[in-house]
């Protein structure tokens, strides 16, 4: 597949946002781009749905998921981290 | 207008099959939340709830009963006839045709749904059996009451999500009110704890797997239960001149709408539906002493929750006590009104608040007496009962000891 994990990512968050991919920067958080609560579990779901993996992500303790949505660098290495992890 | 009193109380629920059973678990503090044992469990994240076990149909009910009895409608017929039986009352004279019967639900026949659905599109079967349609719809379990008990008087179902059976309540208590009936019977009941039932809520990400701690900083969401619980409403002179045993009176009710989002919840409006229930039975803020809350033991609802009962209450927020019993019979959705209002009547009628359980953590945006993990002596003249929804519909019920 010719896509990376990071621009796979980055279009799911930029479709949610309805936003260009080019307009989302690495270092935005989730609330930067207008990501509601219901936007981000969308977007959790689209993300699962698309490498097939499973994110620890619970609604209540966002902090506390080991699944770090701090911002959109912190989410792709999250990604990238657990599609490595369903490869091994 | 007319006064509005229970006369008569039935449950099932994970707690117990019966009122006398519920109570003395919310008495001990004891909580009904374990392991589900329901079809591929195995392929849920969230593997616990609070399940109605040890419950055999075939005890209650005849074989032709069961093709038509949707899990929820058997509940709701099992505390129905409690209900009645404590009630003491016939309706085969004419106060059958003054009587109604107004129940909440969810999801109504939604195990029957569930397995037919998988009958059809995962098995691939082409032929379903003849009771779907009557078995799943929402008014089932309203109609097989007033079968059951020759009701013929205004009857119906409402879906408010986890507002219903307070919804429910309060109309019931409005047509005694405004002399429309003269007794009705209301509650609810939901049976949502089947595959797809739990795969759907799984999706919100609200839901914990390991516990329901309510208003605890630890709490890591809503766990879901199942179960019924059915009252016995009348017009209190009725009540009185046949010498009834009264288990309170309802007194007030109001419902809002957050008109805001489809999922998270409104202070605004959770605190207009407190307020207005206060309006409604005309007290005054200091003369609530209990509240049971909707405390599901998610983030977005407890700290509204609370917030909003400060703004209604401001200083007296402090003195009044709260507690959620989700963590003890888990959030019966539909029904869970119904199931809360026993703890109400524990609370009016034997002076013990029944605690929220689980609790670890105080959370300081969650700062009021949550009545922590112990049942408290206490004797409160009124509580209130309140139920937020999905979708921004809040219902409160205010309720005082019996007159």
């Amino acid at each position: 597949m010719g896509e990376s994990v990071k621009e796979r990512v980055i279009a799911i968050l930029a479709e949610q946002a309805v936003m260009e991919p080019a307009d989302i920067r690495m270092e935005d958080s989730l609330e930067d781009l207008g990501l509601d609560s219901l936007g981000l579990v969308e977007s959790i779901f689209a993300i699962e749905e698309a490498f097939d993996i499973s994110v620890p992500f619970n609604a209540n303790e966002p902090g506390k998921s080991q699944f770090d949505i701090s911002s959109v660098a912190a989410v792709v290495t999250a990604v990238e981290g657990l599609v490595a992890r369903k490869a091994a | 207008m007319k006064r509005v009193v229970i006369t008569g109380a039935g449950t099932i629920n994970a707690l117990a099959q019966d009122v006398p059973g519920t109570l003395a678990a919310m008495r001990e503090g004891r909580g009904g939340i374990g392991p589900l044992d329901i079809r591929d469990v195995d392929r849920l994240n969230v593997k616990i709830g609070a399940q109605v076990k040890g419950w055999h149909p075939e005890d209650h009910f005849s074989r032709q009963q069961i093709l038509l009895y949707d899990r929820y409608t058997q509940f709701t017929l099992h505390a129905a006839r409690q209900a009645v039986a404590q009630a003491g009352l016939d309706f085969d004279g004419h106060l059958g045709y003054e009587t109604g019967v107004v129940l909440g639900t969810a999801g109504g026949g939604l195990t029957t749904q569930d397995e037919n659905y998988r009958a059809v599109y995962e098995e691939g079967k082409n032929r379903v059996h003849p009771f779907v349609v009557p078995k799943l719809m929402n008014n089932a379990a309203a109609s097989h009451l007033s079968m059951e008990f020759n009701i013929k008087g205004p009857s119906f179902t409402v879906a408010t999500a986890c507002a219903s059976s307070n919804h429910a309540m309060g109309l019931a208590f409005q047509m005694i009110r405004s002399g429309a009936c003269r007794a009705m019977l209301t509650g609810g009941a939901e049976a949502m704890l089947c595959f797809g039932g739990i795969k759907a809520w799984e999706g919100l990400r609200v839901m914990s797997t390991d516990a329901c701690r309510p208003f605890s900083l630890n709490r890591s969401g809503m766990v879901q239960g199942e179960g019924a619980a059915i009252y016995f409403f009348e017009e209190y002179e009725q009540a009185r001149r046949r010498g009834a045993e009264i288990l309170a009176e309802v007194i007030g009710f109001a419902m809002t709408s957050d008109a805001s989002d489809i999922v998270m919840p409104s202070k605004q409006g959770a605190a207009r539906a407190i307020a207005g229930a206060l309006r409604d039975a005309g007290l005054n803020p200091e003369d609530v002493g209990y509240i049971n809350a909707h405390g599901t033991g998610t983030s977005a609802n407890d700290k509204t929750e609370c917030a909003a009962i400060a703004d209604v209450f401001g200083p007296h927020a402090d003195r009044l006590m709260i507690s959620s019993t989700k963590a003890m019979h888990g959030h019966a959705i539909g029904g869970t009104g119904a199931i809360e209002m026993l703890a109400c009547l524990l609370a009016l009628r034997e002076d013990v608040i029944p605690p929220t359980i689980g609790y670890e953590e105080p959370d300081p945006e969650c700062a009021l007496d949550v009545v922590p993990n112990v049942a408290r002596q206490a004797r409160v003249p009124v509580v209130l009962s309140n139920a937020f929804a999905f979708g921004g519909m809040n219902a409160v019920l205010a309720v005082r000891r019996a007159p």
